[in-house]
């Protein structure tokens, strides 16, 4: 539905190999960004309205401006110049740049496009981006071909390619979030299973509120979502066709045992999940293609939220072995276990990062919850919020942002979703259509 | 402190009434528990003044046990309780019984799950040790999904750690 390809010019779109000596964030070379070192002062971009190619293409032109801007300046990362300080107008998409009307306003870089209505209906954008002090484009000019209601993807492919280019990391706008929708008094909460784009917008509903419903989670494809319902009478695991909406239970469990805290491995070959049997709740595997159900833990205790390593060598998941909740990593078949999480409190929901790098976690400690990173060994914990009650995290693709479920205090407490990058900063409330619990953030969509 | 109180006088009448009900098997109603509401103050069928009644077993037996925070273990009162549920089920063979497991929102939502199955397990295993068929008794967790008391205190949480046993009419299959 949605193509991309390069579109060549005959002026050279390459990165420029050096750079003019420039302003602050350009000093060394092209422009570039690293999230890892903390940065501190966003980096100032312009982007002017993108062109209308024809009539046709007015509204959409204006509309995935402001998408791209609003992804921008979501990060964190970065600072969009208004508008109205802008010295240069673009005026065609061919045009020459004139750099030095936007070192003057020191925009760091320069995004323009134009939108195109074809004949057909299809929607044509083009994109480029300038490194405004090393005066070059930096990277090729893209094109993206789509129907005019995929408009807000083509808009956050622009971004993601924008994000990606000036951070060296891949982007996370072209996702999707699924999450639990709430509604009714806390004593009586009705919950529905809902998807939406990763910046809230295009919100669908996938149940209705007859069931309870808990913690999707998307399949590596995003094509397909595991969550826990009480459809049956008693919880237990689902599998939905996104898409289609059609749903089956996993796995037909005898006797009223609940399984929940479901996950895919990164394969999709294999879904990880709890089964409650007489009270006792362990970890097992379910093989996809041959049904073969293997039970990974055997411990009179609590084995719950399971997360596979990127590999799929591992799984991290949760214990109450030593009395309290503790996170602890075994292999992915089972074995022995060895426990990372070494600090004061409680311990749960470890999600291990898709590149592998961090595991995040929900802590508990002193009445106050937390949302958290640490290295796989355990190491260099870092609490990213606090709050009455945070929990369950989940990754941006790109291992770079987090969101989780924040929920208030007292008669009229409600649950939101909130989003934080992994070093603590630029902390956000997700705009969703009501009170919203469990996100689950899927991969990017292309 | 008033709730315990009322907790002990509940089990000193149960015990008169249960020797009474044990005389009179099968002369009270058939405990159809809605209807029962109305006729709470009287003695009519059903009511609570039936003890073979949902809502005497509700009302009076008591339907539910507390837990400490974090805790599946039943407390002397706890056990209390659930001797008089085994005793009114052991009397009132026709009905089965769903336990449902509860936790209090100081917890992730995945361990409280599983901490409410495992309190409703605590309740199953005490009740078949007081010979209730296992067959008769189902569980089921709702974790901290539905709580009954919505303060953010320990007063609220404390009735929200709970298991309550909840009637069914109809034989086990």
């Amino acid at each position: 539905m949605l193509t991309r390809r390069n579109f060549i010019r005959s002026t050279s779109l390459l990165v420029a190999s050096t750079a003019l000596p420039g302003f602050a964030f350009a000093q060394n070379g092209p422009l570039r960004l690293e999230i890892t070192e903390g940065v501190i002062e966003p980096l100032p971009f312009a982007l002017p309205s993108f062109i209308a190619e024809n009539a046709g293409a007015t509204d959409a032109a204006a509309d995935i401006s402001r998408v791209i801007a609003a992804d921008l300046r979501g990060t964190g990362l970065f600072r969009q110049i208004p508008p109205d300080a802008y010295i240069s107008q673009i005026t065609s998409f061919g045009a020459q740049v004139n750099y030095a009307d936007w070192q003057a306003i020191n925009a760091q870089a320069l995004i323009t496009g134009a939108v195109e209505q074809r004949a057909d209906g299809q929607l044509v954008v083009r994109f480029r981006l300038f490194d405004v002090f090393s005066q070059a484009p930096l990277g090729e000019g893209l094109q993206f071909v789509g129907s005019a209601d995929s408009w807000r993807r083509m808009a956050h492919n622009v971004a993601d390619q924008v994000y990606s280019r000036i951070t060296g990391e891949s982007g996370y706008f072209d996702t999707r979030v699924a999450f639990i929708a709430e509604e009714g008094p806390k004593n009586a909460r009705l919950k529905r299973l809902a998807i939406m784009d990763y910046d809230g917008a295009n919100v669908q509903f996938l149940t209705d509120s007859r069931s309870l419903v808990l913690a999707p989670r998307f399949s590596p494809s995003g094509g397909q979502i595991l969550y826990t319902s009480y459809e049956s009478g008693f919880p237990q695991v689902y599998l939905m066709d996104v898409a289609t909406v059609q749903r089956r239970p996993l796995e037909a469990i005898p006797g009223g045992n609940m399984t929940f805290s479901p996950r895919f491995s990164p394969s999709g070959q294999t879904v990880v999940f709890s089964l409650e049997e007489s009270g006792n709740t362990d970890i097992y595997s379910l093989d996809l293609a041959t049904g073969t159900r293997v039970r990974l833990t055997q411990t009179p205790s609590i084995e719950t939220a399971p997360s596979f390593s990127p590999d799929g060598d591992q799984i991290v998941f949760e214990s109450d072995r030593s009395g309290g909740q503790q996170i602890y990593i075994m292999p992915a078949n089972g074995g022995d276990p060895r426990r990372i999480s070494a600090g004061t409190g409680r311990y749960g929901t470890p999600v291990w990062s898709p590149r592998g790098d961090y595991i995040a976690f929900t802590k508990q400690e002193n009445g106050r919850f937390h949302i958290g990173v640490m290295r796989t060994d355990g190491s260099e914990e870092r609490l990213l919020t606090s709050s009455f009650l945070d929990e369950g995290p989940t990754w941006a693709p790109n291992g770079r942002v987090i969101m989780f479920t924040r929920e208030t205090p007292g008669d009229d407490g409600a649950p939101a979703v909130y989003s934080v990058d992994i070093s603590g900063r630029n902390l956000q409330r997700v705009a969703t259509p009501g009170m919203a619990s469990d996100p689950a953030w899927s991969p990017l969509q292309s | 402190m008033t709730k315990s109180i009322f907790r002990r006088v509940h089990v000193a009448l149960l015990i008169g009434t249960l020797a009474l009900a044990a005389c009179s098997q099968g002369g009270f109603g058939n405990g159809d528990s809605a209807a029962g509401v109305a006729g709470a103050a009287g003695a009519g069928a059903g009511g609570i003044g039936d003890p073979t009644s949902p809502v005497y077993f509700n009302e009076v037996v008591g339907d539910r046990v507390l837990f400490a925070v974090d805790q599946s273990t039943l407390s002397p009162e706890a056990q209390n309780t659930l001797a008089s549920q085994a005793q009114w089920l052991l009397a009132n063979p026709e009905f089965t019984a769903l336990i449902e497991g509860h936790a209090d929102e100081q917890g992730t939502r995945e361990y409280n799950l599983a901490l409410g199955a495992r309190r409703a397990a605590a309740v199953r295993e005490y009740l078949v040790s007081r010979g209730v068929p296992d067959a008769r008794l189902r569980t089921i967790s709702y974790g901290k999904e539905r709580p009954l008391q919505i303060c953010s205190d320990e007063a609220c949480y404390s009735q929200n750690r709970r298991a309550v046993t909840v009637l069914s009419a109809g034989l086990a299959s």
